[in-house]
């Protein structure tokens, strides 16, 4: 069952008098299940986080979606107007975002922020929004949440502080959780702790998840499913052990080959030459072709279309096609 | 030369916490406690540890950004205490850094040229044209074109500003360059360029690195040695691959258990250890990981560990103690 389809969606950034044109997200199309984990991988300015702005539409300003379509449990959202949209976010699809001292507000108490979707989506009382705070706070592992309940975010470490943003994520059962670098800012072994909450959290809740990250590590640990992004475009899209073990993309290949890895000891890293594209000024053709060790001659005039390569792994190159 | 370029003999850094009537001194934080190690010439120190557990202090203890509290640097065999001015001018030379991040680390008024000479002009007396030299050659040594020297660092990628700042920390012709987060602030694809650099760079330079990065895998990868920093202690310390493959502390077990697999099919004991690490105002008694540990006994809340050896590196932890010294 799918929960979540975009179809060739392109998102672009215009400049004040429309004279330069950002293709963020360009002709993306994407698929996340009922109860199924999609990753999301790619670098600085390859359009992964305006792609999930895209989708709940809290796009900024200067960012237009220029065509596609966006289903989302049987209704396009790019049809729903802004009212409507206010209806899906938190209490449909949810966001955890990297920074959670950015996601939460100094001024107000765990309990308030915790219990404000409640309140605003379900019409809840302020005495049993409270009392569900207390007890999602419990669902993630908060210890004493009937002490923490009445403490501001300065008080509770980072770790805890991304737990309380997990609990408002999930305050009103969405369906699906868009979770943006969720753990970049936290140490390891409470990483290791939030990764297992989430995963925990959406097997008992039956949640399907988007995680958008630059660690292929996440990705390995979290996901079933992987899209790979390059310069707005989706170039590799797959079931993560197929992509890890039989990617069709040069860069994808060559990203998994840069990877330091724990057994390797000192053996010398496969770099990828250059550096990601300007996003206002992509090379022609494919946008990876300067970077890529396989690239032909018609790589630099042709875009390579979206190419299937076996069940539901799909590549945008001319060497799979 | 045969001796360790750089050891550390119980280095200890405390921070005195200050408050109330006459802004007393109220409480310590124990930053770096009774640290040893030692770099050899063209080897790499790995120092792995999560935030607050001192290995940020320990750089800048290493570069004499703070003065220790106890415990003694040696350069060459020499106590840094005991030297004068001038050969304190010489370690510092010897000394460099390569910082996190390098949209930071570099000043966005000066041009590249600029950057890389200014130690050159600081320390030692060169003509100008000498210095366009020196510049050139370092400029190479780092994989940058000639006229990147006539930029400023605004017109550089993360990757190519990371490299300005090796250069930079390669003027003086350093022994040991201190590598804090070298690459955690660059994209996926640009780490790895990064890294092979600053391994060629030791392989062609001789240098020594105290490499320090929360990527463990990056880690075991750059070093020869890796040492796990807890709350200011060395839990352990050995052989980098020894100590990657079969880690012994319970910490480090934990630590390299969390560190994510670079496979989907890489099958490992995953050790989600409870709570967080305690605040280094008050350390817990005895073993200071106790609190967190899967195999915490009676003892180690009350004993601290000492490092021992145990198969091939040093653990602190009661745990490899097989007798218990009769206690006095």
């Amino acid at each position: 069952m799918k929960l979540l389809e975009l179809r060739h969606l392109s998102t672009h950034y215009v400049s004040a008098r429309g004279a330069r044109v950002t293709r963020a997200v360009d002709d993306v199309s994407l698929t996340v299940g009922e109860g199924e984990t999609l990753g999301i991988v790619g670098e600085s300015g390859s359009g992964k986080t305006t792609l999930a702005l895209s989708l709940l539409r809290l796009l900024p300003p200067a960012a237009r979606i220029v065509s596609g379509e966006i289903w989302f449990e049987g209704e396009d959202l790019l049809t729903k107007s802004h009212r409507e949209m206010r209806r899906v976010r938190g209490k449909r699809i949810a966001m955890i975002l990297q920074d959670p001292l950015a996601s939460l507000n100094p001024l107000f108490t765990v309990g308030d922020q915790v219990a404000e979707p409640l309140r605003v989506h379900e019409g809840a009382s302020r005495g049993s929004a409270w009392a569900r705070a207390r007890e999602l706070l419990r669902a993630v592992r908060i210890a004493a949440p009937e002490t923490r309940v009445r403490e501001y975010p300065h008080q509770l470490s980072g770790g805890m502080r991304q737990r309380i943003v997990g609990a408002i994520a999930i305050s009103c059962g969405p369906r699906l959780l868009i979770a943006d670098e969720p753990t970049t800012s936290l140490d390891l072994t409470i990483q290791a702790q939030y990764l297992q909450l989430l995963r925990d959290l959406q097997r008992d809740r039956g949640l399907s998840m988007i995680f958008i990250t630059h660690n292929l590590g996440i990705v390995a640990r979290m996901c079933d499913h992987v899209a790979v992004m390059y310069a707005g475009r989706l170039v590799e899209a797959g079931p993560v052990a197929r992509i890890f073990s039989s990617a069709a993309h040069p860069y994808t290949q060559a990203l998994l080959e840069s990877i330091p890895r724990m057994a390797d000891g000192r053996k010398r890293l496969t770099a990828i030459d250059g550096q990601p594209p300007d996003p206002v000024a992509l090379p022609p053709g494919c946008a990876f072709h300067p970077r890529c060790p396989k690239v032909l001659d018609r790589c630099r005039k042709e875009a390579p279309p979206e190419v299937r390569v076996a069940a539901s792994h799909t590549s945008r190159c001319w060497l799979a096609s | 030369m045969a001796g360790p370029v750089v050891e550390a003999l119980h280095l200890t850094k405390h921070f005195p916490v200050r408050g109330g009537f006459l802004a007393r001194e109220t409480a310590v934080v124990r930053a770096v406690d009774e640290v040893s190690f030692s770099i050899e010439p063209g080897r790499t120190l790995g120092l792995v540890g999560e935030s607050g557990c001192g290995k940020t202090t320990t750089a800048k203890l290493v570069l004499l950004l703070e003065q220790p509290t106890a415990g003694m640097i040696r350069f060459e065999g020499r106590d840094l205490q005991t030297l004068d001015r001038t050969m304190l001018h010489g370690y510092r030379r010897s000394v460099q850094a390569v910082f996190q991040d390098p949209f930071a680390s570099l000043n966005p008024r000066m041009r590249v040229d600029q950057i890389i000479a200014e130690p050159l002009v600081t320390h030692e007396r060169l003509g100008s044209g000498e210095v366009a030299k020196r510049v050139a050659r370092l400029l190479e040594l780092v994989g940058l074109p000639d006229r990147s020297a006539d930029l400023f660092p605004h017109e550089f990628s993360g990757g190519q500003r990371q490299r300005i700042a090796i250069a930079r920390s390669l003027a003086l012709s350093p022994k040991l360059v201190v590598l804090d987060e070298p690459v955690s602030a660059l994209d996926v694809s640009i780490r790895a360029q990064i890294l092979n650099l600053l391994r060629d760079l030791q392989a062609q330079l001789g240098l020594s690195y105290l490499f320090i990065a929360h990527d463990l895998a990056a880690v075991a990868h750059m070093s020869h040695t890796i040492a796990v920093m807890y709350l200011g202690r060395i839990v352990e310390i050995g052989d980098a691959a020894t100590v990657a493959a079969t880690p012994k502390h319970p910490y480090t077990q934990a630590l390299f258990s969390a560190a994510l697999p670079s496979h989907p099919g890489e099958k490992r004991e995953e050790i989600i250890l409870a709570g967080e690490v305690p605040s280094p105002l008050a350390p817990p008694a005895g073993c200071r990981f106790h609190p967190r540990c899967p195999h915490a006994m009676e003892r180690c809340g009350r004993e601290e560990p000492t490092l021992l050896r145990e198969a091939g590196r040093l653990v602190a932890c009661h745990l490899y103690e097989g007798v218990i010294p009769a206690r006095s």
